[in-house]
């Protein structure tokens, strides 16, 4: 495949299009919903009112509002595009029916909500348009330029180099700096190299890598490239969770695509670079996450970490040096090499370049999954996007980073959401899931949960992490029960100290921020919990 | 109990030789570990095979991957054991997953596997007497936006409180004892 053959398919795709488009969104949370249902309805109503010619009927990936799905989008050209919410199937034949002058009683959505029209799409800006499981579809949006623009106009330092001046750092969590990853893999003197990308997508409230690798596969697959092709790699992995059964379906056919299309394989769009990509799937197991423990996975072992250095730059899978970056940090690749550096340096803020998906969940009006820039205010996300909490409660808090993160309390809504900002509150931007909690949730109570979290999935290498989280545990526990002294609660928090500074990996390292960040911002509700005679020895007024 | 693969792993030689009468789903788990090329590192992914087919992995069938693979068992159960996915033990005609991510958990997922562990009499992990139901917990599975979510049979069913989930899971009783 050559540019001419791209953009050859691009023009014919485009060409094809009919004046009407359906896109129905088949991710996960609309797919439960009967999103395939409603899809088939629809392709049935269109052929039996003989719009075939007028009418596309297109699955597509994430529509944003998973709460009100199944969702349809209406695109007609010339009119303003509609978007239907809570479709039933049974609605298809009255819905299809508009086109001919008739009306329906499906509700509509607003999109001039704060919602859609403040998201800045550049991670997500195939989802909900393109059919994931069509090349065709991907290549008609510019898909597989960015490889084509790398393999022929640039050397891999150039890509690097590109990468590194965009400032997009690792959106995994640690918000390494992802130029810099790659400058030290391509460094690395070896015959073989991996890259891998992380799609164990372990923190309980996020969903943002599985609706892109669900909505948009090829982009991921296109980033892998890229990055192999910068560092000289010949081999990548992605590891994904049991857990995400449709996006490993939608990979597989992507891939086998790719394979087909002369985009994978030996001689990658007929130039002398090599790369193959394989699946490797996971089975429940959260510390699979962390990149030394994900590495012993893919090798077929228990996913136990161990101590960096050797960083995976130097020695990682099979002894190899590795690249491992997240799905969204490779879903980042193509538009930064198509669009160019500067323009993704000209998103977000100074330190924290480009945008973040967010998956909005928990006590909050409109759930569902928003991509903003970096610096955009936590109360513009949760209030003006998200609409607030429901029943007219008052938002308490909202957590991110899942069981390695803190909680933000409504005080500090106004922070700019970026790595620096949020790490200085005590939690990390995390992977991208975002709780929101109103005034009827039990801070304590959330502490435990993260912390049972923790136990459950420690690997049990190291005792400050499977001795620590069990003893956490349970101190909460005697905290929520009532029956603990102003002595526990000391013992809680230098036990968060010694888990937080001593365990092997970021897991024991980060299971206690829950509780500190809860300790910081909400103590009260744990002094309240204190036995009666032992909560004047902990504050100075007690009001019982 | 007699283990499934029992008399399988003592036998050496070709695949037709070692499925006498033919259990076809060891000549199906043969032929993914072929496909594998019989590599270690794919113990994971034959392990997924072996579930699929077997709906549980039980001590024979542990053997048998560990001997075709030509790794010690003792490795192989210690990777089934490590991961949560893999069940050493046979599930329920029914299986009921509740996802208790921090969503679902925020929005009340607790009280649905409460009331559903009280209406089934046991605790989650664990299958009721009569085996028609399994109740077991997921730690997220990535649906958030319709939290609270129960998996039934692997369909994933979306904002549902403790009255529906008992709905379903009591006709599932009441139709085994029916």
């Amino acid at each position: 495949m050559l540019l001419a053959d791209l953009l050859q398919l691009k023009d014919s795709e485009l060409t094809a299009r009919r004046p009407v488009t359906l896109r129905c969104c088949l991710a996960a949370g609309c797919l439960s919903s009967a999103g395939k249902e409603v899809k088939e309805a629809l392709d049935k109503a269109v052929a039996e009112a003989g719009l075939d010619d007028r009418v596309q009927v297109l699955g597509v990936g994430c529509l944003r509002l998973c709460c009100e799905g199944p969702l349809v989008l209406c695109e007609e050209q010339g009119k303003e595009p509609i978007l239907y919410e809570r479709v039933q199937p049974e609605d298809a034949t009255s819905l299809v029916g508009t086109f001919k002058g008739g009306t329906t009683h499906v509700r509509r959505g607003d999109l001039q909500h704060p919602f859609f029209t403040r998201q800045v799409s550049v991670v997500l800006e195939n989802c909900g348009v393109i059919d994931p499981d069509r090349i065709e579809c991907y290549i008609s949006a510019d898909g597989y330029l960015a490889l084509r623009d790398a393999l022929r106009e640039m050397s891999p330092q150039e890509v690097i180099h590109t990468i590194t001046r965009s400032g997009l750092r690792g959106r995994g969590g640690a918000g390494y700096p992802t130029g810099l990853k790659w400058a030290t893999v391509a460094k690395t003197r070896s015959a073989r190299k991996y890259v891998i990308c992380n799609a164990d997508e372990g923190d309980p409230g996020a969903f943002m890598d599985r609706s892109i690798l669900e909505s948009d596969p090829h982009r991921v697959i296109e980033g892998m490239i890229i990055a192999a092709y910068a560092v000289g790699a010949e081999q990548g992995y992605i590891y994904v969770r049991a857990e995400y059964p449709l996006a490993i379906q939608r990979l597989n056919t992507a891939i086998r695509q790719a394979k087909t299309a002369g985009l994978l394989g030996s001689g990658v769009m007929e130039s002398p670079f090599n790369f193959d990509v394989a699946i490797r799937i996971g089975a429940g197991a959260f510390v699979c996450g962390e990149e030394t423990a994900l590495m012993a996975s893919v090798e077929g072992q228990r996913g136990q970490p161990h101590p960096r250095p050797p960083y995976p730059a130097e020695l990682g899978l099979f002894g190899h040096p590795t690249l491992i970056n997240n799905v969204e940090t490779f879903a980042n690749v193509p538009p930064i090499i198509r669009k160019g550096a500067d323009w993704f340096a000209g998103i977000g803020t100074e330190k924290s370049k480009g945008t973040k998906v967010f998956a909005l969940a928990g006590k909050i009006n409109r759930t569902g999954l928003i991509e903003v820039p970096m610096g955009t205010p936590l109360r513009v996300i949760v209030e003006t996007m998200g609409g607030g909490a429901p029943d007219g409660n008052q938002i308490k808090a909202v957590q991110t980073g899942g069981p390695s993160g803190g909680c933000i309390p409504a005080s500090h809504l106004d922070t700019p959401v970026e790595y620096e900002s949020l790490a200085a509150l005590g939690s990390i931007m995390g992977s991208g899931g975002m709780i929101v909690m109103d005034q009827d949730t039990n801070m304590v109570d959330v502490a435990r949960f993260f912390m049972e979290f923790c136990r459950d999935e420690s690997c049990g290498k190291c005792i400050p992490c499977r001795a620590g989280t069990v003893q956490l545990y349970d101190l909460l526990g005697k905290l929520l029960e009532r029956r603990a002294s102003a002595a526990d609660l000391t013992q809680l928090e230098e036990l968060c100290d010694m888990v937080k500074h001593t365990s092997l990996c970021g897991l024991g390292q980060t299971a206690p921020n829950p509780v500190l960040s809860t300790l910081n911002f909400f103590r009260q509700e744990y002094l309240n919990l204190l036995q009666a005679e032992n909560r004047t020895s902990a504050e100075p007024a007690a009001t019982g | 109990m007699q283990n499934v693969a029992d008399d399988r792993i003592t036998k050496t030689g070709s695949a037709a030789e070692s499925h006498p009468g033919g259990d076809k789903r060891f000549r199906m788990l043969e032929t993914q570990i072929k496909r594998q090329q019989y590599r270690q590192d794919a113990l994971i992914e034959v392990l997924h095979k072996a579930q699929e087919l077997f709906g549980f992995l039980d001590d024979g069938l542990l053997l048998f991957v560990a001997q075709r693979l030509k790794v010690p068992p003792s490795l192989v159960y210690g990777v089934a054991t490590f991961y949560h996915h893999f069940n050493l033990k046979p599930k329920g005609d029914h299986t009921c997953v509740i996802c208790m991510g921090t969503a679902c958990y925020v929005r009340g997922a607790d009280q649905v596997l409460a009331a559903l562990e009280e209406a089934t009499g046991v605790k989650a992990g664990g299958t009721t007497p009569g085996n028609e139901v399994s109740l077991l917990t997921a730690r997220c599975i990535g649906t958030c936006g319709i939290a609270p979510a129960v998996v039934y049979d692997d369909r994933v069913t979306g904002k549902q409180t403790p009255e529906m989930a008992l709905e379903r899971v009591k006709g599932w009783m009441s139709h085994a004892a029916g």
